[in-house]
């Protein structure tokens, strides 16, 4: 049996090459063998929105990819998208909303808020609020979430 | 010295202010440290083989394919560990008569509930740690299952702990007045209902994760746990693992969502510890998802008959109710299972005056997960209760609902006085609540519209809830019952020698902005800006001693500690500020970090104060020994809790068709006393809110017959989501406590505790014209059609 | 909840793809999008030895209009379905149904193919391909067959792909000038799975009408008896009433939280609704 498999990506813009068990899905490699543990790992089965980051240019469930899978891949995680600023309007607009109170939905939150925006999406609250209707939050009660979409959507906060 | 009431106002204050969470930007960069973050040196991995019955003989356990395993490397059962631990019984004293039977972290012989670990893998990873389990092979006689907590003290129901011949945990009346009397009378209108909630669960997104790292050398175990109540697992690991209590080292660094259900003894965590202490190296253990579901604690299983008696002016003239509720085969350990009943009984009814309350509680052994205290604990359930049946009244007598609340809530001049239940209650607001509630809402104009949309065939309804949360207890909730846990907290303020301030606190964050508050106390009262305070949280070894935050005390009691403290540390300071600057103490203040005139001239840097204590001692005269150090601790006295109070509105469409339920509106209006963070407060109300909303329509933790969990999947345990929730529109009333300087009261749980009584009430006045009610909740779809006699 | 182990293999070509499937016995599982099998085997509830990912093999993704056909690779993405305007001109109900699949970090990565192959009863869509009458085209290593969508679906999670055998593509009539398509899914929460779905693709005249339900039974469901009283019809309340009528024996199952009555009167409600789309 082939249980391990090498593999080289790029990861927040850095090359890694790693020798991971084939089993290892995406979010538990970058967690447990690069030791980005902004991705939060919350059902394991594609529900809760938690381990969501950006593979090839498009957010997916950390959870249901392979590290395998990601062989030859562009990977960004939440730590990538605030090193290189890309998060910067919108953490800063999480903050003055506070649209996170524990902050483990965080990561997910705001990388398929990233999406959103970055698609041209409206700051129209009903499509804001059915864009991140994949993305669990136990704390907030959703508004000030898309409260902080809002106003990066129309300009109201700048980074 | 200045009043610190007048520090309010001061123009670099930030005590009633919007300021944001410091502590934000750490976690938005993906900068946690929550404790599956965390790595040790030689740590490795639990998984647990767990009961698939509900109630069963363990015949065998075979552990010989699981202990051959690869990576694995130790494997023990239920015998294997109780050599190691003292069990824990989950009974309290002040509630009289309670029983429970002795738990150990594993099951040994009989396992009572699906999901009861039964055998321990430790392994060099998780994965391989599963794959072992997997090997496990347990042989099971099956016992007769008491499961559904409705006949479980039928006489012929099987009996869980046979040696109290009834499944019957704890039993409690409150007779106050005559009910029988006021029943019969013949001018009263009668409603009479059953209600039921469904057992839901906390489904924190970050599940219960330990790390257990004990250190043989020390005799001393440091568990990193992700939880509320750091010195009560301090003491329980202490005592249960037989190791002095300052050997223990809790840190609660972040944790991804508690809401109740991280503040208890769960086998599988005290399986961690002492699996730590056998290896001698540090143990991880991380439930999963399908764990969490059928592991962590459940709530708010109850079935109630309740009936109401109100005059035809609409005065209530008696409320009456029957509660019975399953909390699994175990009463939970520290803070028992019978704490929800107990609360359904003392808060049902409280917003009104009632002079005939009739009020029964039956707690019932069962063979399912075991509940115990989850958010607003028993308030959906005495709220929804008191405000069903009042609503329905209402309707009965053609009176509005708003009217009838007029009528009934306890005037707010009436106060101090004492609830039906016999709970102290002060500084309330329920009438000015429900006004500013109905202006806020345009109520006249919202009701114009469903009539109107009615005979469109659209079904709208609108439902309130008059509502108290108890926040900020008293020793009296839990310490005079025997429980290891403080009712007090302390906070620790000192000024560093860069002129910054570090603060330590015994409450503990999880989310709500614990950290952010006792930082704004601490600057405002205090006098530096808000970036020069430091907190520290959640560590038993460095932070004073107290009970951790639950039951909406982070603010009220832990703040009030800040306060005291930060006002202490300030005297301190000036005191020494006096002597170097020649002047008098009381003609100095801090502001902005500079010692000044009580006029803002500026005179000394606070660094140059604390350099000059530090380095400098011999420039002081030698009788002044500076404390730049002080510790504050605060409980509250004379009350046994705080009581804030709220007002709330839910708007809904009923689909009548496909019994689809949406929320279109709701309005909270909160008395919560000083509002120390709008930001926060409000966005505490919003989740609470929605959190309600999901147990009022979504979450239910379904069973078999024979008590298998049917839906341990997110996919089938349905959570509130974003696309489906309203905006939640948020207003205060601040009626300060009396009972602190700060004025704060809790805020954490008053929308969850109001919302399923709002929702329920709004559900009911859309179907009105249809002639169906509902009273069960959640109010799924098929539930709402049967009610429509659809399906 | 970690994947039991399982060999992985990633063949660049079609072929070679089929060969490690002839030669499994059964005990290999194609992975395409994962995103319901990723789940399986991290519930441990699918523990295949090998995982063939068909992800590396270029041709098996992306679509080709033929006349009357459209033909979509099995690897396509749901994403990339949303993006091609000419799969949407084509295929129109494809827009409508897509947005309610899941959630779009699940339509980045989730797959048509994998979706048709692992047939679970409640997904959108096997309904469109049964709806259509699309076509299912199955290799293995030794032939190759289309099978009508009328008869690819056998059960839950069951189809008559055999397990040496790949979906390869998925084959969906072109839409003729005047089709009309009514989509409507009762949901409890956006992107959930239904507790109920209905299509129904019509012509112009409604001389021909398909009905097809998903979320009620143990497969996507034709109801003919609801095709013939809507066929030919004037599409009035009448004619709606008569299809709703004759779902008394469409084969509705129960699940945790819905009966199987439930299911039937909501199947009813769906088939309102979506056949008002086609008179909107």
């Amino acid at each position: 049996m082939k249980q391990t498999a090498q593999i080289s990506l790029t990861v927040n813009g850095e090359t890694v090459e790693a020798d991971v068990p084939v089993r290892r899905n995406l979010v538990d490699f970058l967690r447990q063998d690069l030791g980005l543990t902004g991705s939060h790992v919350g059902c394991e089965h594609g529900v809760c929105g938690a381990c969501t980051l950006e593979v090839d240019g498009r957010m997916v469930r950390g959870c249901l990819m392979l590290a395998v899978q990601a062989n030859g891949a562009n990977v960004t995680t939440v730590e990538g998208l605030a090193d290189s600023g890309r998060s910067a309007a919108l953490r800063q607009s999480f903050m003055a909303r506070n649209a996170l109170q524990c902050g483990f939905c965080t990561p997910g939150m705001l990388a398929s808020a990233i999406e959103y925006i970055e698609a041209g999406g409206a700051s129209d609250r009903n499509a804001i609020r059915e864009h991140l209707s994949g993305n669990y939050c136990r704390c907030t009660g959703y508004q000030a979430i898309v409260d902080a979409v809002c106003d990066v959507i129309d300009g109201r906060v700048s980074a | 010295m200045t009043n610190p009431l007048t520090l309010y106002d001061r123009p670099n204050s930030y005590i009633g202010h919007s300021v944001p969470r410091p502590d934000a930007r750490r976690l938005s960069e993906g900068r946690g440290r929550f404790v599956d973050d965390k790595v040790l040196p030689r740590m490795v991995h639990a998984a647990f083989v767990r009961s698939d019955m509900a109630h069963a003989r363990i015949t065998s356990i075979d552990i010989s394919d699981a202990k051959n395993s690869p990576g694995v490397i130790a494997v023990w059962t239920g015998a294997d560990l109780a050599p190691h631990v003292e069990p824990y019984v989950g009974v309290l004293s002040h509630l009289a008569g309670l029983r429970s039977a002795p738990q150990m972290p594993l099951a040994d012989d009989v396992a009572r509930w699906q999901g009861e670990p039964l055998a321990m893998i430790v392994a060099t990873s998780r994965a391989l740690a599963e794959d072992a389990v997997a090997l496990v092979t347990v042989e099971y006689e099956e016992l007769p299952a008491a499961c559904d907590m409705e006949t479980a003290l039928d006489p012929d129901a099987p009996v869980i702990h046979q040696e109290f011949g009834s499944n019957l945990a704890w039993e409690r009346t409150v007779d106050v007045g005559d009910t029988k009397a006021a029943f019969s009378r013949t001018d009263v209108t009668l409603v009479e209902r059953e209600l039921r909630f469904g057992r839901h669960t906390g489904v924190t997104l970050e599940a219960r994760a330990a790390i257990a790292d004990f250190d043989p050398s020390e005799d001393h175990l440091t568990f990193h746990y992700s939880g509320q109540a750091p010195h009560m697992m301090q003491f329980i690991f202490a005592k249960h693992l037989g190791l002095a209590e300052e050997n223990v080292r809790i840190i609660a660094e972040d944790v991804g969502g508690s809401f109740g259900i991280k503040i208890h003894t769960y086998g599988d965590e005290i399986a961690t510890a002492i699996a730590s202490r056998l290896l001698k190296r540090p143990v991880k253990f991380v439930a999963d998802r399908h764990e969490s579901f059928l592991t962590d604690i459940h709530a708010r299983d109850h079935v109630v008959h309740g009936k109401m008696a109100v005059t035809q002016d609409g005065q209530i003239a008696a409320l009456a109710f029957d509660d019975v509720t399953g909390i699994g085969p175990f009463s939970m350990y520290p803070r028992t299972s019978a704490i929800e009943a107990n609360q359904v009984l003392n808060l049902t009814g409280a917003p009104y005056d009632i002079e005939n309350y009739h009020a029964r509680a039956r707690v019932v052994f069962q063979n399912k997960n075991m509940m115990c205290q989850y958010r607003a604990v028993g308030h959906p359930i005495a709220m929804a209760i008191c405000d069903g049946l009042l609503e329905d009244a209402a309707a009965a007598i053609g009176l509005d609902p708003v009217e009838i609340r007029r009528r009934n809530l306890m005037r707010d001049d009436s106060y101090p006085r004492a609830s039906a239940s016999g709970m102290k209650l002060d500084d309330l607001s329920h009438q000015k609540a429900l006004e500013r509630l109905v202006d806020m809402m345009r109520y006249e104009a919202l009701r114009e519209d469903q009539a109107r949309l009615r005979n469109e065939g659209v079904f709208r309804g609108i439902g309130f809830c008059s509502m108290v949360e108890v926040t900020n207890p008293s020793p009296m909730f839990y310490g005079i019952g025997g429980a290891p846990i403080a009712s007090q907290d302390g906070a620790t303020i000192r000024l560093d020698a860069g002129g910054g301030i570090q603060v330590s606190s015994s409450v503990t964050e999880q989310g709500q902005g614990t950290n952010t508050i006792l930082a704004q106390i601490a600057a405002d009262i205090f006098g530096v800006d808000l970036d020069r305070v430091r907190i520290k949280t959640g560590d038993t070894e460095v932070t004073p001693y107290g009970g951790g935050t639950w039951a909406s005390r982070g603010a009220g009691i832990g703040g009030e500690a800040m306060l005291q403290a930060a006002v202490a540390l300030k005297e301190q300071v000036l005191d020494v500020a006096a002597v170097i600057l020649q002047a008098k103490p009381d003609d100095l203040d801090i502001k902005a970090g500079k010692i000044t005139d009580t006029d803002g001239t500026e005179r000394m840097d606070l660094s140059d104060l604390a350099r000059t204590v530090y380095y400098r001692g011999n420039e002081l005269p030698s009788d002044l020994k500076p404390e730049l150090i002080a510790t504050r601790h605060y409980r509250v006295t004379d009350f046994p809790f705080v009581f804030t109070n709220g007002a709330m509105a839910a708007h809904v469409e009923v689909d009548t068709d496909t019994g689809i339920i949406r929320v279109l509106d709701f309005w909270a209006v909160e008395d919560c006393g000083r509002v120390l963070n709008p930001l926060l407060v409000d966005e505490q109300i919003r989740g609470g809110v929605v959190q309600g909303i999901g147990g009022a329509l979504y979450e239910e933790c379904l069973y078999s017959e024979d008590g298998q969990m049917l839906n341990t999947t997110m996919a089938d345990y349905l959570v509130p989501m974003s696309a489906e929730m309203p905006d939640i529109h948020v207003a205060h009333i601040e009626t300060p406590t009396k009972t602190s300087v700060l004025g704060a009261k809790g805020a954490g749980e008053a929308g969850t505790g109001g919302a399923p009584g709002a929702i329920l009430n709004a559900v009911n006045d859309a179907l009105r014209p249809l002639n169906s009610s509902l009273w069960q909740m959640p109010m799924t779809p098929e539930r709402v059609l049967k009610a429509l006699g659809k399906v | 909840m970690k994947a039991p182990d399982f060999d992985y293999q990633s063949p660049e070509t079609l072929e070679a793809a089929l060969a490690l499937l002839a030669d499994a016995d059964g005990m290999a599982e194609p992975l395409a999008g994962g995103q319901s099998l990723m789940p399986m085997m991290n519930f441990r509830l699918a523990a295949p030895e090998t995982l063939v990912d068909l992800n590396g093999i270029p041709g098996l993704s992306g679509v080709a209009i033929e006349d009357s056909w459209v033909a979509i690779g099995a690897t396509t993405r749901y994403c990339d379905l949303e993006d091609d305007k000419e799969v949407i001109e084509a295929v129109p109900l494809i827009a409508k149904v897509l947005p309610h699949i899941a959630h779009a970090a699940i339509r980045n990565r989730g797959t048509i193919g994998g979706s048709i192959a692992l047939a679970d009863p409640a997904a959108e869509m096997p309904a469109v391909l049964l709806a259509l009458g699309g076509e299912v085209v199955l290799q293995s290593a030794s032939a190759r067959r289309t099978v009508k969508a009328d008869d690819f679906f056998l059960g839950i999670y069951e189809t008559v792909r055999e397990p040496e055998e790949l979906v390869v593509a998925v084959r969906l009539p072109k839409a003729k000038p005047h089709d009309r398509f009514g989509f409507h899914e009762i949901v409890r929460r956006h992107g959930d799975y239904a507790m109920a779905g209905c299509i129904v693709a019509a012509d112009a005249t409604l001389a021909g009408v398909r009905v097809a339900f998903f979320g009620v039974g143990d497969r996507p469901l034709r109801a003919e008896r609801a095709e013939d009283a809507l066929a030919g019809s004037d599409g009035g309340p009448a004619a709606l009433h008569a299809a709703v009528a004759a779902l008394s024996d469409l084969e509705c199952d129960g699940d945790v939280s819905t009966s199987a009555d439930t299911k039937r009167h909501l199947a009813g409600v769906a088939l309102k609704r979506a056949f008002s789309e086609l008179t909107a």
